[in-house]
């Protein structure tokens, strides 16, 4: 690991540790944490931290706090944003109490590419405020855990056969999301894309239910798509979502909600109802043929 | 299989809703209310493993007096029973006080499986789950697609990103937080709905549960401070008004702006 900005770096093996299980993670992460003592343990919010961290953090009596977007520093103590309401409402949280507290922090939230230069602690708006650091050691740490602690017993990864369609190959991807409200209505929808010579996308809710297949997900569970234009329509814009979409080059957003989160990646928007503006949009992409 | 799936009721997605005065929750008066999706899921598969294998579903669920309307759901879709936590204000439980009550609710319950949804759709912290299950000292998986029961235990199918999946077995009891989409949510029928006025319904006070109330509650180690409206940064060109002519617009700039059609 590179030892960016880093005082020190605790390498943590042991064979039980290969294949990951929220037992084995949790035992040796707390036997670190009594070694190292730290004031505030920071994870990235991936789905194996989502797995483990709570039961750490509750196995301390502590609350980690999940999906962190920002942070800021009041009176000396940390404050840390994160969303409510699928990103509808922010809430700023403390810690409160002895240490250690936890956090896990949004993909997306912080970008290494906006500390300074490797070796030197990021200063004011990421200039480089003092002499290069040292490279941080490296300590080995060899937590004690035995197979008898372990309760699950992980398989191997896979991915499901059934997945034909790469949606990344895709020009133009036409998304659809909860506002389509019923199956039925899906071909409204179909219909844009054909006017576009689109590919159909979709958020999670309309694979879950089975409306359209699940290959044709987009976001942190589904396929992640760059097109040279994608169309997000009556998809609120959750940060699931957004993550599988956001590298788009164009992003169109069509929504009856003009606080959707959507509208903060989109270039181009409609605010309105579905129903009546994409015929309107299939009737004008027809006109101007 | 005795099969416990705990369920919150949270804001319905399309309710009108404001933050609070206080700044801390938001204004309850305008919310309509319905149970969180990925609870409704957890639900789901507890009545599918039933229905193969036979035994008990109890629905579990914390909240105030308004909770009963989603408890009658789950009972008229064909929970067995439930068990109601009295908690008046979950606005200001955490993931952690929100499992103290749980587990503490299920002592006298022993449980072979329990059923959690993923996430609320109203807090989102994705964690009550894995603290149960803690708390409980039961072995865990989250973002589980399917459940599977087998010799001596369970087979679950977890969701990792970018389309894999991993199967996990574990032995019984055993706790699953459930992801959204696991199976075809079911309709009450109007026998359900019948039969769920006869079903027995548990009811508890957060208070006698020794976890909770003002003297008995352990320390929070989270306090949230405020409730706010995120800053948007919106950088779209948006078009407004009549449809018509918004798409006209929109078409314009696609090709002649954005040159993408
Ligand atoms: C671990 C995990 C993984 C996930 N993975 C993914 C993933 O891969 N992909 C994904 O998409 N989600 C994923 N999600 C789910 C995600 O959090 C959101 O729940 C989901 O993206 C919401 O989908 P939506 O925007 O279609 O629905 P909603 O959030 O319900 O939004 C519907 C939108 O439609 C608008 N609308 C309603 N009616 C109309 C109308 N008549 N006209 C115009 N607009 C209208 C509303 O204003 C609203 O903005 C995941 C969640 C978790 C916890």
């Amino acid at each position: 690991m590179a030892p960016r900005h880093l005082e020190k770096v605790y390498a943590v093996e042991h064979a039980l540790l290969e294949d990951y299980t929220p037992d084995a993670y949790t035992i040796a992460l707390r036997q670190l944490l009594e070694l190292a003592k730290p004031s505030i343990v920071l994870f990235p919010h991936t789905y194996q931290v989502l797995d483990f961290l709570p039961k750490l953090a509750a196995s301390l009596g502590k609350v980690a706090v999940s999906g962190a977007i920002s942070h800021r520093v009041d009176h000396g103590q940390l404050v840390l944003a994160r969303q409510l309401f699928q990103g509808k409402v922010n809430a700023d949280a403390r810690f409160a109490g002895d240490a250690p507290h936890f956090a896990s922090l949004q993909a997306g939230a912080y970008r290494a590419d906006q500390l300074g230069p490797e070796g030197t602690p990021p200063g004011p708006e990421g200039t480089p405020e003092s002499a290069p650091h040292p490279a941080a050691a490296v300590e080995k740490f060899a937590p004690r855990i035995s197979p008898g602690d372990i309760r699950t017993r992980p398989l191997e990864l896979f991915r499901e056969s059934r997945q034909s369609l790469d949606l990344g190959a895709a020009e133009i991807i036409v998304s659809v999301g909860r506002g389509i409200k019923e199956a039925a209505n899906i071909p409204l929808i179909e219909k844009l894309a054909e006017a576009l010579g689109a590919e159909l996308g979709a958020s999670r809710p309309i694979c879950d239910a089975g409306w359209l297949p699940m290959e044709r997900q987009v976001g942190s569970s589904g396929q992640t798509v760059a097109p040279k234009m994608y169309m997000a329509i009556g998809i609120s814009g959750a940060i699931q979502h957004l993550v599988g979409m956001k590298a788009s080059r164009t992003v169109v957003a069509i929504n009856k909600d003009p606080d959707a989160p959507i509208f903060e990646v989109a270039d181009y928007g409609i605010v309105g109802d579905l129903f009546e503006v994409v015929p309107a949009l299939v009737e004008a992409l027809q006109r101007s043929k | 299989m005795k099969i416990v799936v705990a369920i919150k009721q949270v804001p319905a997605r399309d309710s009108l809703w404001r933050i609070a005065s206080s700044g801390k929750w938001i204004e309850e008066a305008d919310l309509s209310y319905e149970i969180n999706e990925a609870d409704a899921y957890a639900l789901e598969a507890g009545l599918q493993l039933k229905e193969a294998h036979g035994g008990e579903v109890v629905a579990l669920c914390a909240g105030p007096a308004r909770v009963t309307q989603t408890i009658r759901e789950a009972l008229a879709k064909g929970a067995d029973r439930a068990i109601h936590v009295e908690e008046d204000d979950p606005g200001a439980l955490d993931p952690l006080a929100t499992a103290r009550l749980l587990a503490a609710a299920l002592h006298s319950e022993a449980p072979d499986l329990v059923l959690t949804g993923l996430q609320s759709d109203d807090l989102g912290y994705g964690q009550t789950g894995a603290i149960l299950a803690e708390l409980l000292g039961l072995p865990h998986a989250t973002i589980v697609m399917q459940v599977e029961k087998q010799d001596g235990g369970i087979r679950v199918k977890r969701e990792l990103e970018d389309g894999w999946f991993q199967h996990v077995e574990m032995p019984l009891p055993a706790l699953i937080a459930i992801q959204s989409g696991i199976g075809k949510l079911r309709y009450a029928t109007l026998m359900g709905i019948k039969k769920a006025k006869t079903k027995q319904v548990r009811r508890v006070m957060a208070a006698d549960l020794g976890v909770a109330g003002p003297e008995g509650a352990p320390a929070a180690s989270v306090t949230i401070e405020r409730l706010y409206l995120p800053e948007r940064t919106k950088r779209a060109q948006l078009f407004e008004g009549n449809p018509r002519e918004a798409a006209a617009q929109l078409v314009e700039k696609l090709r002649f702006e954005a040159r993408v059609i």
